[in-house]
């Protein structure tokens, strides 16, 4: 009980700074990649400084409200994911958070901002399969669906789970916004629709965004150490290694892969969930 | 008070199909009946709750029985009429011989075996509560809402007294239906039903009505074939003719699962499942009331209602596996095509096929938790789904149109009936809203019980069904400078049930954990005979409370959060230079274009040119491959 009050207070007030600083490392390697300098590790934390000193420019009233639900829910996600409750209902935390930023971005009416809010709708269409699918493969595994069950198996739950991990990581690449996926909106400059989803946001209400975003890239990369630790130390070493890597990964799948047509991200999606993450339930089942 | 609740409405009916002129006798009349019928009701359920939640009458009915055979065969003289009249003689041919196989059982005497006519125990309350109030709160709507259908389409011939007393004739049939436990009296409540919704389809007269009302009849009178055929074989070979027997004896006896998977099958009839949708879609060309009957109080939940009490005996057979097998191909294919609909009433007809699959398929897994889901199922969906049709029938009259593309928008045009839709559209799918916990808790049932076809379905329809409610609700949030607000033309009566309705959703997502652990756990516990325990813990419960809360208190949160700054407000970015109301732009030759938004449809993918066919096929060889398995395994 108290490691999960320490590591909610933990989330709550450093889940921006792991985030901010994720992000940062994450741009550094990517220029690295690129043969570029790339800008200080340190670099996000500047830009959203700044955000938040600027005055925001809003088209509607409704806009900001429905901002701030997301950055509320995201937020409510994590502390139940790290209050060690249940899986399940941190993803449907995690969708209504999803909801309210695709409705933020739809009242603006303008043609950038809701074409991005018609590929963030695609994208959350394509990735909750799989996402509903990790829940259940984790319920099968440790028989539970709370985290804290889960958490403290014996056996990491990837020894059970090694088809819905490559999944989990496969939807993930479509969650960080990267390409090939990063269709709603882009962490690059080469994006054709200005910023789609966030077009019609700027200044401090931008600046929530960016935060939310960070307190979500915790949370999805804690459910990465979930299928990893097994309540002992090198369970938690082994999780840690686990996140880089993933992290790492996307950065590099990002940096390979050219930005794909909407379908393709569906079909290709749907399709490794059904394979990597069917077969795996399937097997699970039938050794039950 | 039982006679009373069923023999009622069939009065009112009556009294209202005899008073043609419209008028303000008439509409007191109907406020009076719909007011009599509510308390009534209530009444009933309450003291059969105080008195124990369960009763048994009637084992000996002679004179009644005769009764309803002459009812059966004046439901054959009309079916017969309209089908001579219209040139349909299937369907004539369908009804002739499941009356004549009925009347032969009954007067021959091979049917008359001792058992109790009506059967009351909790779960007929909760259904007596959603056909009780949410079907009256349908009529009270439907008097206002006629008198403007009719000014707007005044092509059609006026004739709303036949069709107020058709809702309540609806009325009585349903609660015959659900009090019934010998199955003949089902059965006849079963083909009122039928050609009840017949006559309310066809009440335009027009060509497609026509049509649409015949489609209905046939794939009902199948289901009803079913339903017969079922009848006499039990009562021949197994010499029972009550429900509950069945369901008993279907969890003993390896050949009982011919008549449970024939009376299934006229469930999955009545509810819509692939490949008999198709009527329910074409429900859609009659006035709104009509389809808020259909969809949500009456008519298909008929068909959960009756598989639901076949679960026991569906578990983990060859029934089952039908039921199940349909009804998660139907949530899964449903809601994709859901996906590619523009029209709004149709995208709830969708929903509907969607949402009844999901209940068959809780059905059919036959265990506790999951039939605890599809309870709910039927409650919140029954509930939610009212609420939305009303609430786009009352936008139809006041836009003009249905389509969700107009609809663009509509938080500014009509606030009022817009917060009432998002109140509906969250019921539908949304955490921490109603359906959502159902739709977890069957999830959890299906895992349970390795069920990994159904989980597969589960999953993807949940990310279809998010995709095309979320797409109308951020559709109604869109805000267009320089809108005008509607003149809301939503009569007084219309209000009382969108209000009441709205009421209502809340509400149940506020008390589900009392309705479960005073109504559903004790029914599930005598239907199974095992200790139930509780399907969502409270730790949940609570957290979805607050998540509840946290929606409610949002607005305040974000004066907060926003640090008290001046935004401001400007208009949004075209690309060119905005002319100054979100509609039109300059672009780069100086001349102002038109823009218009609009939301995706993915026809080339989830249409019904692409999808209809396939689906329908593949779900009718299932169906079909199945119950022949089934049925040649007992023999």
């Amino acid at each position: 009980m108290t490691t999960a009050i320490a590591l909610t207070i933990g989330f709550i007030i450093l889940g921006p700074f792991i985030g901010g600083l994720l992000e940062g490392m994450d741009r550094v390697v990517c220029a690295r990649m690129q043969g570029r300098q790339g800008p200080p590790v340190l670099q996000p934390f500047y830009d959203i400084y700044k955000l938040f000193n600027k005055q925001s420019i809003l088209v509607n009233n409704i806009q900001d409200l429905l901002v701030c639900g997301f950055l509320v829910f995201v937020v409510f996600s994590g502390v139940l994911f790290f209050m060690g409750e249940d899986i399940l209902l941190v993803f449907f935390a995690l969708t209504l958070a999803e909801i309210f930023m695709v409705m933020s971005s739809a009242s603006a009416n303008s043609p950038y901002s809701s074409m991005g809010a018609q590929r963030e709708l695609v994208q959350a269409m394509t990735y909750e399969p799989m996402l509903l699918l990790t829940a259940i493969g984790f319920y099968i595994a440790a028989e539970s669906f709370r985290v804290d069950d889960i958490a403290r198996t014996d056996i990491p739950a990837i020894v059970y789970l090694p088809g819905i991990f490559l999944g989990y990581v496969f939807i993930l690449t479509i969650k960080f916004r990267k390409s090939p996926f990063d269709l709603s909106t882009s962490h690059h400059a080469h994006q054709e629709m200005v910023r789609g989803l966030t077009t019609e946001l700027s200044g401090n209400i931008l600046a929530l965004v960016e935060v939310a975003e960070w307190y979500e890239t915790v949370l999805l990369l804690g459910v990465i150490g979930l299928f990893f630790v097994n309540g002992t130390w090198w369970g938690l070493v082994l999780a840690l290694v686990g996140i880089l890597v993933s992290f790492f990964f996307e950065t590099f799948v990002d940096n390979v892969f050219p930005r794909v047509h909407w379908d393709t991200m569906v079909k290709s999606t749907w399709m490794f969930t059904l394979i990597a993450g069917g077969i795996n339930l399937f097997i699970l089942v039938l050794i039950r | 008070m039982v006679i009373f609740l069923i023999v009622f409405p069939f009065f009112c009916a009556l009294v209202l199909a005899l008073k043609k002129k419209s008028g303000l006798v008439r509409r007191i009349l109907q406020f009076t009946f719909c007011g009599i019928i509510v308390v009534a009701d209530l009444y009933f359920i309450v003291t059969s709750l105080i008195s124990g939640g369960k009763a048994q009458y009637f084992p000996e009915t002679h004179m009644v029985d005769r009764l309803m055979l002459v009812g059966e065969w004046l439901l054959l003289i009309l079916i017969c009429y309209y089908s001579f009249r219209y040139k349909k003689y299937y369907c004539a041919v369908l009804s002739v011989i499941q009356t004549g196989l009925i009347t032969w059982l009954e007067l021959s005497g091979k049917a008359e075996i001792v058992g109790y006519h009506i059967w009351i125990d909790r779960f007929t309350l909760i259904m007596a509560l959603i056909v009780g109030v949410i079907g009256c709160l349908i009529c009270v709507y439907s008097i206002g809402y006629m008198k403007d259908y009719n000014s707007h389409h005044s092509e059609y011939k006026d004739r709303r007294s036949f069709f107020f007393s058709m809702l309540f004739a609806f009325l009585g049939a349903m609660f015959g239906l659900i009090f019934s436990n010998n199955l003949i009296w089902m059965y006849f409540f079963w083909e009122i039903t039928s050609v009840c919704s017949f006559l309310l389809i066809g009440y335009n007269g027009s060509e497609e009505a026509v049509n649409n009302s015949f489609k209905a009849l046939w794939m009902n009178l199948l289901g009803g074939l079913g339903f017969a055929v079922a009848i006499a074989y039990s009562v021949l070979e197994l010499n029972i003719v009550c429900l509950q027997d069945l369901v008993q004896v279907g969890t003993q006896v390896e050949i009982a699962i011919i008549p449970v998977i024939l009376l299934a099958f006229a469930g999955l009839t009545k509810s819509a499942q692939m490949p008999f949708s198709g009527w329910l879609l074409g429900a859609m060309v009659a006035p709104t009331p009509t389809s808020a009957l259909l969809h949500s109080a009456t008519m298909v939940k008929a068909g959960v209602y009756l598989l639901i009490r076949l679960a026991p005996a569906l578990a983990g057979n060859l029934a089952g596996l039908m039921v199940t097998t349909i009804g998660g191909f139907t949530f899964l294919a449903a809601s994709m095509l859901a996906i590619s609909q523009s029209d709004g009433k149709k995208v709830l007809a969708y929903s509907t096929i969607s949402n009844l699959g999901l209940i068959a398929a809780c059905a059919g897994v036959g265990a506790y938790e999951a039939v605890w889901a599809g309870i709910f199922l039927i409650m919140f969906h029954a509930v939610s789904k009212s609420l939305l049709f009303l609430n786009t029938g009352a936008v139809e009259n006041s836009l003009g149109s249905r389509n969700v593309e107009d609809m663009h928008g509509l938080i500014v045009k009509l606030p009022g009936l817009a917060f009432i839709m998002i109140i509906g559209i969250a019921g539908m799918f949304l955490a921490p809203f109603g359906m959502l916990i159902s739709k977890w808790a069957a999830l959890k049932a299906f895992i349970d019980t390795n069920s990994v076809l159904l989980v597969i379905f589960l999953i993807y329809g949940s990310a279809t069904t998010l995709f095309y409610w979320t797409k109308w609700l951020s559709s109604l949030v869109a805000v267009h400078h320089y809108s005008d607000r509607l003149k809301n033309i939503t009569k007084k009566s219309e209000w009382v049930a969108l209000i009441t309705l709205s009421v209502m959703t809340v509400t149940l997502c506020l008390t589900f954990p009392f309705v479960s652990s005073n109504l559903i756990e004790p029914f599930l516990q005598d239907m199974f005979h095992q200790e139930v325990t509780a399907v969502i813990s409270n730790g949940n419960i609570f957290i979805m409370g607050m998540m509840l809360c946290a929606i409610l208190v949002l607005p305040l949160a974000v004066r907060f959060l926003t640090f008290g700054k001046k935004h401001k407000i400007v208009m949004s970015y075209m690309g060119g230079a905005n002319t100054g109301d979100d509609r039109s732009f300059t672009d780069s030759f100086g001349n102002e274009k038109k823009m218009y938004l609009t939301n995706w449809y993915m026809e080339e993918w989830f249409g019904e040119k692409k999808m209809l066919k396939p689906s329908l096929i593949l779900s009718t060889a299932g169906l079909v491959v199945l119950m022949i398995l089934a049925i040649g395994g007992a023999l």
